[in-house]
């Protein structure tokens, strides 16, 4: 963390390490939105005096703002969850075509094996869809050394560039060489109507533009330190990149390799090259078929590629020679303690009642997603953050009348259930919304948002009022509720508001019993 | 202490709340004071809510995975008795499973707080790292109203080896 800055090594997470390389690298402004795996990213950022960093209100705010300050003028980074980049993909799409003016970085960590996810999706294809260069560092150490190379590919390319990370990378700690901040001085703002008004006849002159760059990111791929060739015994050769890179040379220390650092574009002519050079070629990645399919269009026929099985799950040491020898996914998962909601848990209180009224529970990501489980088994829904607020509404307009209610957290209805009570309130929906207001944003560790009304770095700031919010938005009744200790006033609001024809929300408030309260 | 080897691999488990996440951590601090090459990874996405979790520290020379294989971790550290069945296949052969010192642990101290503490004092007695990383790696990890109390935990736990 920070406060070690003084030592010439530390031990560091991936997220952190990555953190103190952006720092080195001049940067200026960050942005994010809490999510397992990356979270402690921002966290390790705000240890930096210098910075500016927010907790912003979800992704696509988090990613407008800090790519703002890149052709403000100054580097800037956003960071997030596979899953966030899904909301920031709006504003993604279409910086690539309108490039930057200081360096802006685009962090997404992985989460193969979904450890605390609802997707396992592989972000490596982003980089083709949105034409953006992808790096992939495979440890902490890499991690902090690639954010310098990222920050001047991003300038020197004028675009956006990805860091991919997976769970394993951003939670690994390594011991990491420290080095010193670089200063870096802002590039000036001035209009430039062509490049940042993106209006169709301005886009499609930017559209050449980025094609145009695409060709030269690949010349670039091609001759970058990035992609490492280690040649040692050629009867056996590997492409890889990411942790996984790692795995093998643990098995294999004696094979040749292909490293892949800058991904995407990819480098054909050394792929082509490393391929003649070795008798026998295997690709190996972590989750979808990323370099296979690539391999295949280039024609390499003595491509080797992994058993589509092993597309499930996180990769591991243990399972690199039956990856290596084709064979099909044959592990044995040993069974683990499930989690639950934490005792004094204010959730079990709200979840005991909503199960014993027999409502079907639409629900949305956080903590209380745990009530699905058992004992709880009282939420039956959860596809995406907002969506316990929406779903509400659609599985109502399906069932006119039903007893459904939704349910979301205090964090996650700012990040986006609010749009969907404004949607509720305009179109007349009915039913009731349970904000699960535990003051934080618990399941990713307790980070600040606006209705607690405390900063990243624990500063006060304006207060969310969450009841003033409802009430604005459309929700005829705001009932706000301590559910801890009072089991009965709560079941007996639910089955009034239940049968009422009206748009209610309840908001059960009561702090997080596992996170101190942060001041 | 071991006969040197190239590399040193450990596995931790315990369940969310054990401290076994601080105690890796605490040996990974020690192992890079004393200029090794560590790595260190653990699966604690949901731990926090009493679930599983299991940590695997590596220092030697050069290391690469941050993952022990099966049956390749020299040390089992476990924290309770279910996830000690769960996770004894990473053991190797003539690995040494601390697994008999939980309970000498847990009747030395009086707060089980201390537990992942004095379960790293037992291993320490083991590892090629001397006490003054051990001591630095104390600092680096305890805040300073918890540190005395730790190191005591740490120096009485080293001893519980030498008695067997």
């Amino acid at each position: 963390m920070a406060k070690k800055i003084t030592l010439k090594k530390s031990f560091l997470s991936g997220n952190e390490a990555l953190a103190r390389g952006a720092w080195e690298s001049g940067l200026s402004v960050a942005c994010a939105y809490p999510g397992t795996p990356s979270t402690e990213i921002l966290e390790a950022l705000a240890g930096y005096k210098e910075l500016d960093v927010q907790w912003s209100v979800n992704e696509k705010v988090a990613y407008e703002v800090a790519y703002g300050a890149a052709v403000g003028g100054v580097r800037s980074l956003f960071a997030c969850k596979h899953v966030g980049l899904n909301v920031a993909m709006d504003p993604l799409m279409t910086s690539s075509y309108a490039g930057v003016n200081a360096g802006f970085v685009v962090v997404v960590c992985d989460d193969p094996d979904m450890h605390s996810s609802q997707n396992e999706q592989d972000t490596r294809w982003v980089g083709i869809y949105a034409k953006l260069p992808v790096l992939e560092p495979s440890s902490p150490a890499e991690a902090k050394a690639f954010m310098a190379e990222a920050f001047k590919i991003s300038e020197k390319f004028d675009t956006p560039v990805i860091v991919r990370m997976t769970t394993r990378i951003s939670h690994t700690k390594e011991d990491v060489k420290l080095d010193k901040r670089t200063t870096v001085k802002p590039v000036k703002l001035e209009p430039n109507m062509r490049k940042y008004v993106m209006v169709p006849g301005n886009a499609r002159l930017r559209h050449v533009v980025i094609e145009k760059r695409a060709e030269k990111l690949q010349k670039f791929s091609e001759r970058t330190k990035l992609n490492k060739v280690e040649i040692n015994d050629t009867k056996l050769g590997f492409i890889t990149s990411s942790v996984t890179y790692n795995y093998l040379k643990e098995v294999y220390p004696d094979a040749s390799y292909l490293k892949l650092g800058f991904l995407y574009p990819f480098c054909d002519e050394k792929i082509a090259e490393f391929a003649k050079s070795v008798k026998k070629l295997v690709v190996v990645e972590e989750l979808d078929p990323f370099l296979e399919e690539h391999l295949k269009a280039l024609g390499i026929k003595k491509a080797k590629f992994k058993h589509p099985s092993f597309r499930l799950g996180e990769l591991s040491p243990g399972v690199m020679a039956d990856v290596v020898n084709g064979n099909v996914k044959n592990v044995k998962k040993r069974p683990g303690r499930p989690p639950r909601l934490c005792a004094g848990c204010p959730h079990w209180v709200t979840f005991s009642v909503l199960k014993k009224l027999g409502l079907f529970v639409a629900g949305d990501i956080g903590c209380y997603t745990l009530g699905a489980l058992p004992p709880t088994s009282a939420l039956h829904t959860c596809i995406c953050m907002g969506a316990g607020v929406t779903f509400n509404e659609g599985l109502r307009r399906a069932h006119p009348g039903g007893k459904i209610v939704g349910v979301v957290g205090d964090s996650t209805f700012v990040h986006s259930g609010v749009t969907g009570l404004i949607n509720a309130a305009y179109n007349k929906a009915k039913g009731i919304i349970f904000i699960l207001d535990n003051s934080t944003t618990a399941m990713t560790g307790g980070q600040q948002h606006p209705a607690t009304g405390w900063t990243i770095r624990n500063e006060k700031t304006k207060l969310l009022d969450l009841k003033r919010l409802c009430k604005a938005c459309g929700a005829d009744n705001v009932d706000v509720v301590n559910p801890t200790g009072n089991i009965k006033e709560l079941e007996a609001l639910v089955k009034k508001r239940i049968d009422e024809d009206a748009l209610s929300v309840i908001i059960a408030k009561h702090p997080c019993v596992l996170i101190k309260k942060k001041k | 202490m071991m006969k040197k080897q190239a590399d040193y691999n450990i596995t931790f488990g315990g369940i969310g709340g054990q401290g076994i996440i601080k105690a890796s951590e605490l040996v990974g601090w020690a192992a890079m004071y004393e200029g090794f090459h560590v790595k260190k990874s653990e699966v604690h996405g949901m731990s926090q809510r009493g679930g599983s979790v299991e940590s695997h520290v590596r220092f030697g020379k050069k290391i690469y995975s941050p993952l022990v294989s099966p049956g390749q971790a020299d040390f089992l550290l476990c924290f309770q008795g279910d996830e000690h069945k769960r996770l004894k296949p990473f053991l190797k052969k003539n690995g040494v499973d601390l697994v008999d010192y939980l309970k000498p642990a847990l009747d030395m101290i009086d707060n089980p707080r201390c537990l992942n503490t004095a379960l790293v004092g037992v291993l320490a007695a083991y590892l090629p790292i001397s006490n003054a990383s051990w001591q630095k790696a104390l600092k680096t990890v305890f805040k300073p109203s918890i540190l005395q109390g730790n190191k005591e935990v740490f120096r009485e736990a080293k001893k519980l080896v030498k008695k067997n």
